[in-house]
């Protein structure tokens, strides 16, 4: 299989290629975790184009369960079944239904398997999957059927880092962690999704939101996919360099502000910026 | 091979095992890497690491591994050679300043200020990359030290290229955390009862088979979810000594509220008093009278408290003595009140245990409390569960 070099829509840092790869050639779960909006779920979407595999989406919330992954058995529609009389009801496999995990192990092309945000679910929640990732196998009980793996699936698993998540656990996994994009690699970033944009727009506003970034207290700092947002709002308004040029004094919140501040205590602050600043500048 | 690679980082307290060791070597043979210093770093980042808090101690070990840099982790680095820190010096401060500094004392005092400094920040660890002087208070300027200019032992005394390794970019995310979420999760599970309540919605297979035989029919019994039935209110003091505990505060109460159905929470300001407050910015304005808090909440809810109890004595024992406002009742008799109403009924004190005798107050809240009075660490904790669950009510 052919190396992961990053795709024409991600930049993918050294660091990061390295991961990928190392987690995709010995067949290892790749847990990448960092800020919001740094392409953690991206990263998957991005492995199954560069190889060509398909790609097979668990999306983990609170309530999920780590059997719900394997399969889930309908007792109560077999009961039914069976008081009507139905032919079905003689063959239990009617009743099994698949889970995400055991459409990726039978899957016919070798496919990403993408956990995302596992940090949502109960905390006991990584450690019972342990077994099913490391042998890539489970059983069915209700058939006596096992369910093995023809070729181990690349996992990838994402996390908030809402909880922290079992050592066990982590020892089974290759481990990233997406750090925040330094100028550079921002750049590289938005060259990628933005080809012609003008290029003091694109150095103006990332002066702006480095600054916006250092502001000392914010709740929530904008991350990638907010500057992203923000720069396709700017052309979108058709927002006049000038603007963004002699905000000096004038007001220190920058224009269209909601794309980067998402916490009306982020926007209080900044006001509060905005007139001590001017009360200094007037 | 590489064996003291894998004991340095045990013992910089980066749990690798050796399974990872296999990975790593498993990797190596199958050529996962071109054969570069960098990528042969990041393979072992990633397969050692799990933790971005650990990241820049593996740098840190990397870097002694395979360069043979003394820089020893976890240890206080308390002897500085006066050379190199006289090298740092020259290489941070222009000439003209080295001149002020000069005239402000002698090399020697200035030597053993900055030794200091360095020692504090090293210890501290903080987030942030404000390092000597930024703040203009210190002789030694405000160029403004950053953390890869005092990177004792890296470029400035060999005089060779950064590596990757050496950068050192994800030293703001080391933090020795004592609590995590996760933590704190795990301590609160101790509280847990949990009672069938509510809307029945689950299907009740035990009850289900039975009414079926009885009655020759499908006979299908619901049943409501078991929920956790613990409940719990959550006394908060914020503002003034609070301040530097915000963060852990807010960690626990971000744990509690997912661990638990029904969790009440009340700010209060150094001492409990007639009146407790939902939202710390209508402190003033949306006041609930304690007295409410106690009548409508029944006598099984547990009652933690989360404060300092760093005040003045008077605070505690005399009525008139709150700092805000003229409370009719000293705030030792709302306590008791408090206390006499809810018999499970815990503080729990950021401050760390050994410091707490020092302050006169602190002891007067433990007494009130009946010496249920733990330290906001993971061990404080599950001792103060343990303390709640024991009590019947």
């Amino acid at each position: 299989m052919q190396r992961f070099e990053g795709t024409r829509n991600y930049v993918a840092t050294d660091d990061l290629k390295v991961a990928v790869n190392a987690a995709v050639m010995l067949r290892r779960p790749l847990l990448v975790k960092g800020e919001p909006g740094t392409g953690k779920t991206v990263l998957a979407h991005e492995i199954a184009k560069a190889t060509g595999a398909p790609l097979i989406e668990w999306n983990v919330k609170s309530t999920t369960k780590a059997h719900q992954g394997l399969y889930e058995y309908d007792a109560v529609a077999r009961l039914r079944d069976g008081q009507l009389g139905d032919e079905r009801v003689h063959d239990i496999g009617n009743y099994i239904k698949r889970g995400k995990l055991w459409d990726a192990f039978t899957s016919e092309q070798l496919p990403v398997l993408l956990i995302d945000e596992i940090d949502k679910a109960d905390i006991e929640f990584p450690n019972d999957l342990l077994q099913e990732l490391d042998r890539m196998s489970f059983d069915v009980y209700e058939t006596g059927e096992r369910i093995e793996a023809k070729e181990r699936p690349i996992v990838v698993i994402t996390s908030n880092n809402e909880k922290e998540l079992p050592d066990a656990f982590l020892r089974r996994c290759f481990f990233h962690y997406i750090k925040f994009p330094d100028r550079e690699t921002m750049q590289a970033i938005i060259d990628v999704h933005f080809p012609d944009i003008q290029k003091t727009l694109v150095s103006r506003a990332m002066d702006i939101f480095y600054e916006v970034r250092e502001v000392p207290g914010l709740k929530k700092k904008p991350s990638t996919s907010e500057l992203l947002d923000w720069l396709k709002l700017l052309l979108n308004e058709d927002m006049p360099l000038e603007v963004l040029q002699d905000r000096d004094t004038s007001s220190a919140i920058p224009p269209l502000h909601g794309a980067l501040l998402k916490n009306e205590q982020d926007i209080m602050l900044f006001e509060r910026l905005a007139f001590m600043s001017r009360r200094q500048g007037g | 091979m590489f064996f003291n690679f894998v004991d340095e980082l045990r013992a910089a307290g980066i749990p690798a095992s050796f399974k990872e060791h296999l990975v790593l070597l498993e990797a190596l043979d199958r050529n996962v890497i071109e054969q570069t210093p960098e990528a042969f770093y990041y393979l072992s980042r990633t397969t050692f690491v799990k933790d971005e808090g650990l990241l820049d101690r593996f740098d840190q070990v990397f870097q002694k591994v395979f360069r043979g840099v003394f820089t020893e982790y976890g240890q206080q680095p308390v002897d500085i050679p006066e050379e190199w820190l006289k090298a740092i010096a020259e290489k941070y401060l222009s000439p003209e300043e080295m001149e002020k500094i000069k005239s402000l004392g002698s090399w020697d005092e200035i030597m053993e200020t900055l030794k200091k400094r360095l020692e504090e920040q090293q210890g501290r660890h903080q987030g942030g990359n404000k390092w000597i002087g930024t703040g203009g208070t210190s002789p030694f300027g405000n160029s403004g030290y950053n953390p890869e200019g005092v990177r004792i032992g890296g470029e400035s005394r060999h005089k060779r290229a950064v590596k990757v390794w050496e950068k050192r970019e994800f030293q703001n995310l080391d933090n020795t955390r004592e609590l995590g979420t996760r933590n704190i999760k795990v301590a609160l599970r101790r509280l847990r009862r949990f009672a069938r309540e509510g809307a029945a919605e689950e299907l009740d297979l035990d009850a289900t088979i039975r009414g079926t035989a009885k009655q020759g029919w499908l006979d299908i019994r619901m049943r409501p979810e078991r929920h956790n039935a613990v409940k719990v209110l959550l006394f908060l003091d914020v503002g003034g000594s609070m301040d530097p505990h915000v963060k852990i505060v807010e960690e626990l109460f971000s744990a509690a509220t997912g661990e638990f159905k029904n969790l009440e929470f009340f700010y209060f300001h150094n001492c409990l008093y007639e009146g407790v407050w939902k939202d710390n910015r209508r402190r003033f304005s949306e006041r609930t009278p304690t007295w409410d808090v106690l009548h409508k909440f029944g006598h099984d809810y547990k009652v933690i408290f989360v404060g300092d109890a760093a005040m003045s004595p008077y605070e505690v024992t005399y009525p008139g003595g709150s700092v805000e406002h003229y409370n009719e009742e000293a705030g030792a008799v709302w306590l008791e009140r408090v206390t006499n109403t809810y018999p499970a009924t815990v503080w729990l004190n950021p401050v760390p245990e050994r410091q707490w005798q020092y302050t006169h107050s602190t002891r007067v809240v433990r007494d009130l409390m009946g010496g249920s009075m733990y330290p906001l660490t993971l061990d404080g904790l599950e001792d103060a569960m343990r303390e709640l669950t024991r009590k019947k009510h």
